[in-house]
């Protein structure tokens, strides 16, 4: 049974050759090979790991920029608000105060119209007491006869002007 | 998951090994029903010795015969190297010795026609057997226990085998140290990179746990070792290496050397002092223990030697099966040439599933073995505990 009697020859070459092969590729191909490998997938995992991160990261920032841009806007239309409010209350003031000035105005320019109308009336009064007296003048130098008739009338004449 | 396929793999191969050993039995056994035939058509030239053909590929030679042509044979002379406990070292080249017609040097290459020879020469029935016994070796006239270290056609084929896979390995690394460890693998790494990972991955890691880095170098080679081989072994006119016994044998001598200086103290006390144990059935316990041991690397052995060894006859009968109709008929054996071929197609492919098959199962066995010869106490059991169910069930197949 030359089949299941190992040949001394084959087996020792056999034994020496798988030291050497595995010598050699230990040393030279498996160390490395293994070594890439173990770096390759602690990269990948580390790369998966960062990428993570990163989104994360992006999440945090984009809600923290959702949240800034959310703030500005409520400030904004506070702002806008505020300033309406101003412009109103400016424009309210603007208008008060114009009114006012218009009243004060207005009164003084009737306080104005009726001291010249007083002012006027009286220069008026005057005038034509003159005029009466200018009247009566040339009336009593003409007809003076019964003088104290006519100074009574005169008188009247005189009050009748003062009340009018 | 990854037991299942496990189980599957296990039973392909039990499967495997049950029709290959059907096969051989048929074989065995047509065989010895024709010796007395193939007695009477010894002498006839240009007869069909199908055994002969058969064992002259399966077994080791002193050269490379590739095939005849025209009655010539073609074939590759290999370097005969001998050791002779009076003369020392002996090298020469095979050819000299002229496939046993001459000695050379006290030397003599044994075939049936040398022995035949010294049976005209009234040799005694003792001299004959020891002399079959030896056929196909080379033996020393003076009858000094010789020692035979010759390159073999299967040295020859795992030498040229091995350089194969040194520049393979040694190419993919190279291409590994320049690319760096961030550049996706191209090429020859490409290939060679998911048989590393399902090493380590399917092999080593469950059996091995944590400690898997440092059996990761044996592993690997062992796996590409036996591959190579076994898919070199396919090629026509190959030689039959991983099914020869010695090599194998060879192989689970590495093995079983690393299983022994890995093994830690839990694994020798439970061996030599099973825990719980009264002291009859621990004496014979012990005894099991350390046959199951040895048993180990002998499993190993003959798993390889007799899967390759069984496929290569299957795949040799079925197209010597044209040869044998073809003399018994000519047109009986141009008709069965198609169904031979057909036939040995397809064990060509089982073949090289086999071959791919039986280097895993080696390998896996071998981290099956050094995963329980590592494996810590029993709390270490529970905190991996599908690890050690795992090996366990390794251990059953």
């Amino acid at each position: 049974m030359g089949l299941i009697t190992p040949a001394l020859g084959l087996f020792v070459w056999t034994l020496v050759a798988f030291l050497i092969v595995l010598f050699i590729l230990k040393k030279f191909a498996w160390k490395p090979i293994l070594k890439t490998l173990n770096e390759r997938e602690t990269g990948i995992a580390n790369s998966i790991a960062s990428a993570e991160k990163v989104r994360l990261e992006m999440a945090e920032m984009q809600a923290d920029n959702q949240r800034l841009l959310q703030e500005a806007r409520e400030e904004r239309s506070i702002m806008l608000k505020e300033a309406k409010d101003a412009k109103d209350k400016i424009i309210n003031e603007a208008k008060e105060q114009a009114k006012a000035e218009a009243n004060k105005i207005m009164e003084d320019a009737r306080v104005q119209i009726e001291l010249k109308k007083n002012a006027a009336l009286t220069e008026v009064k005057n005038e034509i007491g003159n005029m009466a007296v200018a009247v009566a003048e040339k009336v009593l130098r003409k007809k003076l006869d019964a003088a104290d008739s006519q100074a009574d009338y005169i008188r009247m004449l005189a009050e009748e002007i003062k009340l009018n | 998951m990854l037991k299942k396929s496990k189980l599957f793999l296990a039973t392909l191969m039990l499967g495997f090994s049950a029709f290959g050993t059907t096969f051989a039995q048929e074989e065995a056994t047509q065989h010895a029903e024709a010796p007395a035939a193939a007695e009477a058509h010894h002498e006839e030239k240009g007869k069909l010795n199908i055994k002969e053909i058969i064992f002259g590929h399966i077994s080791d030679a002193y050269d490379w015969h590739v095939m005849d042509i025209n009655e010539h044979p073609v074939s590759m002379p290999l370097p005969v190297i001998i050791y002779h406990p009076e003369k020392g070292l002996n090298m020469f080249m095979s050819s000299n010795l002229e496939h046993g017609h001459v000695a050379h040097e006290g030397y003599q290459l044994v075939t049936e026609h040398f022995i035949h020879e010294r049976k005209e020469a009234g040799a005694t029935e003792e001299e004959l057997a020891a002399l079959e016994s030896k056929t196909g070796k080379i033996i020393s006239l003076d009858g000094a226990a010789i020692k035979d270290f010759s390159i073999t056609k299967n040295v020859f084929s795992m030498l040229l085998s091995v350089t194969l896979l040194l520049v393979i390995m040694l190419t993919v690394a190279n291409k590994y140290k320049k690319n760096g460890a961030m550049k996706a693998p191209s090429g020859l790494q490409n290939a060679i990179e998911p048989l590393i990972t399902f090493v380590r991955d399917e092999v080593a890691k469950p059996n091995l746990g944590h400690k898997y880095m440092r059996f990761m170098p044996l592993l690997l080679t062992v796996f590409f070792f036996i591959w190579i081989n076994n898919l070199l072994g396919l090629i026509p006119s190959g030689a039959n290496f991983t099914g020869n016994i010695a090599a194998t044998a060879a192989l689970s001598l590495v093995s079983f050397i690393v299983i022994l200086f890995s093994a830690n103290k839990h694994f020798w006390g439970h061996l030599f002092n099973p825990p719980g144990v009264p002291l009859p059935a621990k004496i014979l316990l012990v005894v099991i223990e350390i046959i199951s041991l040895f048993i180990k690397p002998i499993a190993l052995t003959i798993r390889l030697f007799a899967n390759i060894l069984a496929g290569h006859i299957i795949i040799l009968s079925v197209i010597s099966m044209i040869f044998i109709f073809g003399a018994m008929n000519q047109a009986a054996g141009w008709g069965f040439a198609p169904v031979s071929i057909a036939f040995s197609i397809f064990m060509f492919c089982l073949e090289l599933l086999v071959a791919a098959i039986q280097a895993f199962i080696f390998t896996n066995l071998t981290a099956v073995f050094i995963g329980q010869a590592v494996e810590e106490g029993h709390h270490d059991a529970h905190e991996h505990g599908i690890d050690h169910a795992h090996s366990e069930n390794e251990l059953v197949l």
